[in-house]
């Protein structure tokens, strides 16, 4: 089973859940003796980990013929891709794009970011996968959320090849219901052209089947799982006076930052000895702490700032309660992380994870006063912290990738035999 | 002969209402009283009544020759008294029929047997007045909270004048022996055991209406053709089940009503005979000895208290409650004695399981946890403030008793001044 896949990141380079969840599918998948993955990512800084799949560039991908001689090639990939790849690429070029602006080797210098002409971007990526639909092999195509259907649908278009699109968010997550039509449009195109439709939650499903018009019978869900942790026991609990509570994450509405600054005011209004923390950044910034201010409690309440790589397991460790009351996560990974390294979590009603996670609080993320009670029970009662922390942490290392893998290839081959 | 005891059992468990902890010292109500009010009232109508109906009418129709027996806890009681006098009506019926024979129950379904001994007895103690002066019959059988039995248990409850104890007919005590026997108790020979029969128990509380079930449609005389093929030797049948069982376990429609009442009809004509737990512990006589080193109940695979205190949650939950049961039996506080009694309610353990919650109010294992440490909390703290943990227990009786006695003598001395005043005027005059 050869698949060619499209995603937007991949690690170590990431920006948001999309590149974990890429990553994570991916080598869960490759788990399968005779699956092989092409993943296609805008622009890759050459340090991914490509022992289980092959990673491709589409800032590599010759999409306008320009004639060069072979030293010349490789010495301006710099070890990016073989010349005797991008030549056979550039035998793929069946279009006439020199409408878009491209580089000595005709390709597109993407910026593999989220930039201000990201449908621009994303025009240009399905220029790509046109070259690529007619250069490779593959028996599947999967786009990995709304930045890649347009390059899915494309392929699939010149390849007949069945599409398989991944929702890992909806519009409707990302802006609380205030949705922009192009963005819709794109999605509800994707989907429309799909074969099949794979939702990260229940949650995002009944989006899709809902707002999205979608067939119940063309949408599954499968749900993500979390990479174990190479050395868990380096993550170690040290002894500290006061209670950490801690939400980690953008610091944007889709967060529901608010919720967890009113809680703490409830819990702090009472108790004494803990203590709240807001790591990452975002636009909602500012106003939590004002409002930190405005209720008082700003001598235990912090912000730390953005937070990368080993620096959010430290933190996670480091804390008494993980908090995420997401007013709406198509699934939301980081609480799985914090029950990795044994931190018990508090998750709101409105999240993905939320379905298929037993020994973690859930509140609805309005409630304040539940999540507040929550926090409490956890700092105050020993038998909670022990339970959550013990059990919680059985319970997510028990969630593979590899299961998540093994449904993702029921569904191909459902969609290849035609038996879905 | 083979006898057939039929047991049935009521109790339901106050609702907590939901209780933050910021209520925490300023609150002490914990009951949602319109959600236990409404419960109760649905049980009743779609069960329990119902089924004491049954019964009155099986008792007719078999011209007194139905007998069963009855566990209602204290608490329950107080409910029906409070929401439903029709349950009260019509279990003095069967009281006074002298077919139906009312069992001693924990009064608010505890697990205090294993906890703390005066505390059962109090227990065991209090629902049997309230027996008495209600329906006036006394106890004699023990039906411990869910069927809990040990060989301490069973010898605690010998001193208090018991001669007969219910349990779970469980493979592990049992092990090849028949349960269909009366038994002595290792750990209080004169005391004698009955054991609950699972099989044909479970085939109606779980079976009844399975169409997946092997020996579906059951029906009245298939079940007694059932109970007929038990082995010679096997005397005595246990049938103990929840009354839920009856109209909510298996819905009316089911037919689960219409087959209790023909049963009689075919369990006589089959030359068999039915008797209550006392009966049975009197006329027949014990030859083996059941052994139950550990705590055993009805409930779960493992038939043990796994259920109620087998996690950390209820760990925490039950061995904070019942740390302060010394202190809470020194105190006269009438609210804060029956915040005790409703708190030790088993169920709210069972709530707390993370794998089979029971019939719980709550989203999940923590959620109900949350809830009842917010409420104990609440209690421990109104039990400190009465009796602060600074003083020992034995200090404290002892301050008690001299405040009690000093009490005593005042209005001796009181009444002596009277009398003493009275005869000075009648001297006078």
């Amino acid at each position: 089973m050869k698949a060619l896949m499209f995603g937007w990141e991949f690690p170590p380079h990431i920006l948001g859940g999309l590149g974990t969840a890429s990553y994570g599918l991916t080598r869960g998948m490759a788990q399968q003796n005779d699956m092989e993955i092409t993943f296609v990512i805008p622009k890759p800084w050459g340090d991914e980990d490509q022992s289980f799949l092959r990673i491709i560039g589409a800032n590599s991908i010759p999409v306008v013929w320009k004639e060069n001689n072979y030293d010349y090639v490789k010495q301006r990939l710099e070890g990016r891709m073989s010349p005797e790849d991008y030549f056979h690429f550039r035998n793929g070029i069946r279009y006439d794009y020199r409408r878009i602006g491209t580089d000595d080797l005709g390709c597109i210098n993407f910026s593999g970011r989220y930039p201000d002409n990201l449908i621009e971007e994303i025009g240009n990526y399905e220029a790509v996968a046109s070259v690529l639909a007619h250069s490779l092999d593959f028996d599947i195509i999967h786009s990995h959320d709304w930045l890649t259907y347009p390059a899915g649908v494309f392929a699939k278009h010149i390849s007949g090849k069945p599409l398989v699109i991944h929702v890992h968010a909806t519009d409707f997550d990302r802006s609380r219901g205030n949705v922009n039509p192009t963005v819709y449009a794109i999605e509800r195109r994707g989907m429309d052209e799909a074969d099949h439709i794979i939702c990260v939650s229940n949650l995002t499903r009944n989006t899709v089947i809902e707002k999205y018009g979608q067939d119940p019978r063309k949408v599954s869900t499968v749900h993500n799982a979390v990479e174990p942790l190479a050395h868990p026991e380096e993550f170690k609990k040290p002894e500290r006076k006061d209670k950490l509570v801690t939400f980690l994450g953008r610091i944007t509405m889709q967060k529901g930052p608010e919720y967890f600054v009113e809680a703490a005011a409830r819990v702090l209004s009472k108790t004494d000895g803990v203590r709240f923390v807001m790591a990452g950044s975002g636009d909602k910034m500012a106003e939590m702490i004002d409002l930190v201010a405005k209720r008082g409690i700003a001598d235990k309440f912090h912000f730390p700032g953005f937070m990368r790589g080993k620096q959010v397991q430290e933190m996670l460790a480091m804390s008494d309660v993980y908090i995420m009351p997401s007013v709406s996560e198509p699934f939301g990974i980081s609480p799985l992380e914090a029950m990795q390294v044994g931190c018990p979590s508090i998750i709101s009603h409105q999240s993905g994870c939320a379905e298929i996670l037993q020994h973690a609080i859930k509140t609805d993320y309005w409630d304040i006063d539940a999540m507040a009670d929550a926090i409490y029970a956890i700092v105050k009662y020993p038998a909670m912290y022990k339970s959550l922390h013990e059990l919680g942490q059985a319970e997510v290392n028990n969630i593979k990738w590899s299961d998540a893998g093994l449904k993702v290839r029921r569904i191909y081959d459902g969609v290849i035999n035609h038996t879905l | 002969m083979k006898n057939i005891c039929f047991c049935f059992q009521m109790h339901v468990p106050y609702r907590l209402k939901r209780y933050r902890f910021f209520e925490i010292g300023h609150d002490h109500y914990y009951y949602d009283d319109m959600a236990t009010e409404e419960h109760v009232n649905w049980l009743v109508q779609t069960s329990y009544l119902p089924l004491c109906q049954t019964i009155k009418d099986m008792i007719n129709l078999s011209k007194g020759k139905f007998h069963c027996a009855l566990s209602v806890s204290g608490t329950m009681i107080e409910m029906f008294e409070q929401f439903n006098p029709e349950m009260i009506d019509i279990l003095k019926e069967l009281a006074a029929s002298k077919c139906v024979e009312f069992l001693a129950t924990p009064y608010s379904y505890s697990l205090a047997s294993e906890y703390n001994e005066s505390e059962m007895k109090k227990q065991f103690k209090k629902q049997e007045e309230l027996l008495e002066s209600i329906f006036g019959v006394k106890a004699q059988t023990v039906w411990n909270t869910e069927l809990l039995y040990s060989d301490e248990t069973a010898y605690n409850l010998y001193k208090l004048g018991y001669k007969t104890i219910l349990t779970e007919g469980a493979k592990h005590i049992l092990s090849w022996n028949s349960p269909n026997c009366v038994y002595q108790s290792a750990g209080a020979p004169k005391m004698k055991v009955l054991l609950r029969n699972s099989n044909l128990s479970d085939e109606l509380s779980f079976h009844f209406s399975d169409p997946g079930w092997g020996n579906f449609p059951i029906d009245a005389e298939k079940y007694a053709n059932q109970l007929k093929s038990f082995p010679e030797g096997d005397e005595i049948i246990n049938i103990w089940v929840g009354a839920d069982t009856f109209g909510v376990r298996q819905n009316a429609g089911s037919g689960i009503f219409e087959f209790l009442k023909a049963l009689p009809y075919y369990v006589l004509e089959r030359e068999m005979g039915f008797m209550t737990p006392a009966e049975a512990a009197k006329k027949l006589s014990a030859n083996n000895t059941v052994s139950a080193p550990y705590a055993l109940t009805w409930s779960g695979e493992a038939k043990d208290l796994s259920v109620y205190v087998g996690n950390d949650l209820q760990q925490e939950a039950i061995n904070k409650l019942f740390a302060v049961a010394e202190r809470v039996h020194l105190c006269q506080d009438k609210s804060l004695k029956t915040n005790w009694l409703r708190l030790q309610d088993v169920n709210y353990l069972h709530y707390m399981n993370h794998i089979d919650q029971g019939e719980t109010p709550y989203e999940s294992a923590y959620d109900a946890f949350i809830n009842y440490m917010n409420v104990l909390s609440d209690f421990l703290q109104t039990v400190e403030e009465q009796y602060p943990t600074t003083i020992e227990n034995e200090e404290l009786n002892e301050l008690l008793k001299t405040i009690r006695n000093q009490e005593e003598e005042i209005q001796k001395l009181q009444e002596k001044l009277k009398s003493n005043k009275s005869e000075g005027r009648k001297a006078k005059s």
